[in-house]
């Protein structure tokens, strides 16, 4: 108990000394979110410091091992760190896939060679990494995917291609699944394998949202090389890796409108916009909804907390982690919905600088995509039932 | 603190959940109901529960209590909530306790706690007068004559107030009909001058009771807490005695979903579980949700309460909203998902959605808390 009071005061001057004044700021839009890479262009010099002095003390992968550049903290240190930064309103460090999905993985599942290799940049934001997993015509049923592979011994010669990749233009690796083994059944012929995204065969092409952006890519595979050393586990045995990772994607999207959330409460954008009536906002039937909301709200991050301190330090919440795909996505949802019923006719308009490009109706749009992506929601209640629940069929 | 229970509120779990099943299951509620209890309570199964240290837990030690903390109590409330067992542990445990130890003075906590721990003596908490809870909106009178008071008016939806020894009543002191400034809170024996107790059944075996007070006088000693302060007192009282309620109401939810689930596994129609048609097990994992994270609130609720910390206010009527409408949900879909058999009187079922209309209802209900959770935010 004394040890942990002195870490949370050791934590406390090294986040006052090191966390820069902008970096403490409410994001202002997806601009502000740091992602890393290669081709990463820091938005500040405040940001850049941000990353390094983090990545500094691992604290950018706070549970991963110190070997591979993590910050070594069991489940106790890791919840005061994340309460530290969250009292000083810090925005995180860097967002990586590498962080929350792959890496995970690789620490499961991954040899020790894979690991020395990609865990420390990951740690460092050095390598961007995105996902290879939905195909056009492997959506929820994604153990249909047809990217295949052909072996030539040392590696494997891929031709296909994958869909919703996000960010796919701006990655510097991918891990993607590909059909290794054509003649197995369908769950049991797929690997999971790693791979540099310059490498010669690989081109994507963005697709057009509803919400006017391009988050997600389209990715092609023509003729292009994967080595066999950067196959994850055993070849042919990657479907159990992808539902492993998959679980680690699903509890970072329910978590999804923290980012937003972060900043400010739905009742007090509501309370700017339409004022109050004798305490109370001034239209009540949209009061009651908000209402509803925000106590969702409390019980959908109460219950992600429980579940953390239930589980071991790092540890996949397994199918649980569906349950909150689901609530997060769906409440998201909701959030925007709201958003628009209280923005009204300002919500309608989609660009200039009054309305940031239209920043309202764009994340909108934009949250519809969040109970499809990393499984639907429809997917997610399937699992819920008949892994946690154990109903037939 | 963590959201996890430790080790000995695990056992403590353990051995409520097998005594009430043992000792009070469902149909010791049906029992008491055919039978036309009077109370509504069993009085030999409450002795049972006081040797079992249930009536000392919230009570601190320097009156014979175990000093044991909501938490302890919450768990307890949960375990009941599954067998839907009557007893006055909200009304006595929670609602008098917390009055006392809140309010009380030495002299009061001395005279009243012990033979509460010991299960030997009830408490009832009158603070309604309409016929939706409002416990600002007091028009029962206490007039200062001589050293003491002089109260007259009429209270109702008392929970236990025709099982109780003492009650304690909420009086205005000063001010108008709905000010939170000049309630007082005043002890009096139930059998006292003046007094008529009136007891009426609800839904299912449960009583409650309308008080008619007559030109009561008692003495300046009668008074708990602060003269027309009375209403911070109260505030305390009935936010814990909400989340004490939603602590049932998770039980309650709980058993109601599993005894769902276990339908849906052995039901056959079509040659087939009901359970396999994915229009039953998207409804079945929603539900599962919620209550998972009805779990959550009401554990952090309880926390909040034993550390007197957080936003207890915001929090209970946000606890109380949420358990509500989950357990109210639940036990409608009990019913349905278990089809003609979940209409029928012989079935246990039903009495769920029954016993949660009853929890959701007194000490005000989802809408009371929605609203009051959302003027806590200040909006």
């Amino acid at each position: 108990m004394h040890e942990l009071k002195q870490f949370k005061s050791e934590v406390r001057a090294w986040l006052e000394a090191n966390c820069p004044e902008s970096m403490r700021q409410p994001y202002r839009s997806e601009v502000d979110v740091c992602w890393g890479g290669r081709n990463w262009k820091f938005q500040s010099d405040d940001q850049q410091a941000w990353l390094q002095r983090m990545a500094e003390k691992g604290w950018t992968a706070p549970s991963w091992p110190i070997r591979y550049g993590g910050g070594g903290l069991d489940r106790e240190h890791a919840k005061i760190l994340k309460q530290e930064l969250k009292r000083i309103n810090a925005r995180a460090p860097l967002y990586s896939f590498g962080i929350s999905m792959i890496g995970p993985a690789l620490l499961k599942y991954g040899s020790e060679e894979l690991k020395m290799q990609h865990l420390p940049p990951i740690v460092r934001g050095e390598i961007r990494w995105v996902q290879g997993y939905s195909e056009p015509n492997a959506g929820s049923d994604l153990a249909s995917l047809q990217a295949r592979a052909d072996d030539l011994g040392d590696h494997y010669i891929v031709n296909g291609s994958k869909i919703w990749t996000s960010y796919g233009d701006q990655g510097d690796w991918m891990f993607v699944l590909i059909r290794t083994d054509p003649q197995a059944p369908k769950h049991q012929g797929i690997s999971l394998i790693l791979f540099d995204m310059n490498t010669p065969g690989v081109t994507t092409r963005p697709i057009l949202l509803i919400s006017g952006k391009s988050p997600f890519t389209e990715t092609f595979f023509e003729n292009t090389r994967m080595e066999k050393n950067q196959v994850v586990g055993a070849p042919n045995q990657g479907w159990t890796i992808a539902k492993y990772l998959l679980t680690h994607e699903r509890e970072m999207i329910g978590e999804t409108g923290n980012l937003q959330s972060g900043a400010e409460l739905l009742s007090r954008v509501a309370v700017k916009k339409l004022g109050l009536d004798n305490g109370r906002l001034s239209n009540p039937v949209l009061r009651t909804d908000i209402a509803r909301f925000e106590i969702d709200e409390v019980c959908h991050q109460l219950t992600m907390e429980r579940a953390r301190d239930e589980a071991q330090a790092g540890a996949s919440l397994g199918p649980a982690a569906s349950m909150f795909k689901y609530y997060g996505t769906e409440l998201n949802k909701r959030r925007h919905e709201l958003l628009m019923a209280v923005g009204s006719h300002d919500a309608l308009v989609w660009a200039g600088t009054q309305s940031h490009d239209g920043l309202v109706p764009r994340l909108w749009l934009r949250s519809k995509g969040n109970s499809i992506e990393g499984g639907t929601s429809e997917i997610q209640l399937n699992i819920v039932a008949k892994r946690i629940l154990g109903l037939p069929g | 603190m963590a959201l996890v229970l430790n080790e000995e509120q695990r056992m403590l779990k353990e051995s409520a959940k097998d005594f009430l099943r043992q000792r009070a299951p469902v149909s010791h509620l049906r029992e008491l109901r055919d039978s036309k209890s009077m109370s509504g309570f069993s009085k030999e199964l409450w002795t049972e529960m006081a040797e079992m240290g249930w009536t000392a837990i919230l009570i601190p030690e320097q009156y014979g209590g175990l000093e044991y903390g909501y938490s302890g109590l919450g768990i307890v409330l949960e375990e009941t909530g599954r067998t839907l067992t009557p007893s006055p542990l909200l009304s006595t445990c929670l609602m008098g306790v917390t009055a006392l130890v809140k309010g009380g003075s030495a002299e009061q906590c001395g005279k009243y706690l012990p033979e509460v721990a010991s299960g030997s003596h009830l408490l009832a908490l009158a603070v309604n007068e309409s016929s939706r809870h409002a416990p600002y909106t007091v028009t029962t009178t206490a007039k200062t004559s001589d050293n003491g008071f002089r109260l007259a008016g009429r209270k109702t939806a008392v929970i236990d107030g025709h099982n109780a020894d003492t009650l304690i009543v909420s009086a205005r002191t000063r001010g108008a009909a709905n000010d939170s400034d000049g309630i007082s809170l005043f002890l009096m024996p139930a059998d006292h001058p003046g007094i008529t107790i009136e007891r009426y059944r609800v839904l299912d075996t449960h009583c409650a009771s309308h008080i008619m007070l007559d030109d009561v006088v008692i003495g300046g000693d009668a008074l708990l807490g602060e003269l027309h302060q009375g209403a911070a007192v109260l505030d305390r009282v009935l936010d814990a005695s909400v989340i004490g309620q939603s602590a049932e109401l998770l039980g309650l939810a709980q058993e109601a979903f599993e005894r769902t689930l276990e339908y849906l596994k052995e039901r056959k129609q079509f040659g087939v579980p009901i359970g396999s048609f994915q229009a039953l097990q998207h409804r079945a994992a929603v539900m599962f949700g919620e209550i998972e994270q009805c779990k959550s609130i009401v554990l952090k609720a309880l926390h909040a309460l034993d550390r007197d910390d957080g936003d207890i206010p915001e929090l209970a009527s946000l606890v109380k909203a949420k358990l509500s409408e989950t357990a109210h949900n639940v036990a409608a879909e009990a019913i349905q998902m278990h089809g003609g058999i979940g209409m029928t009187d012989e079935f246990d079922i039903g009495f769920f959605l029954k016993r949660c209309q009853i929890l959701e209802t007194f000490l005000g209900d989802r809408y009371f808390h929605l609203d009051r959770f959302a003027r806590q935010r200040g909006y």
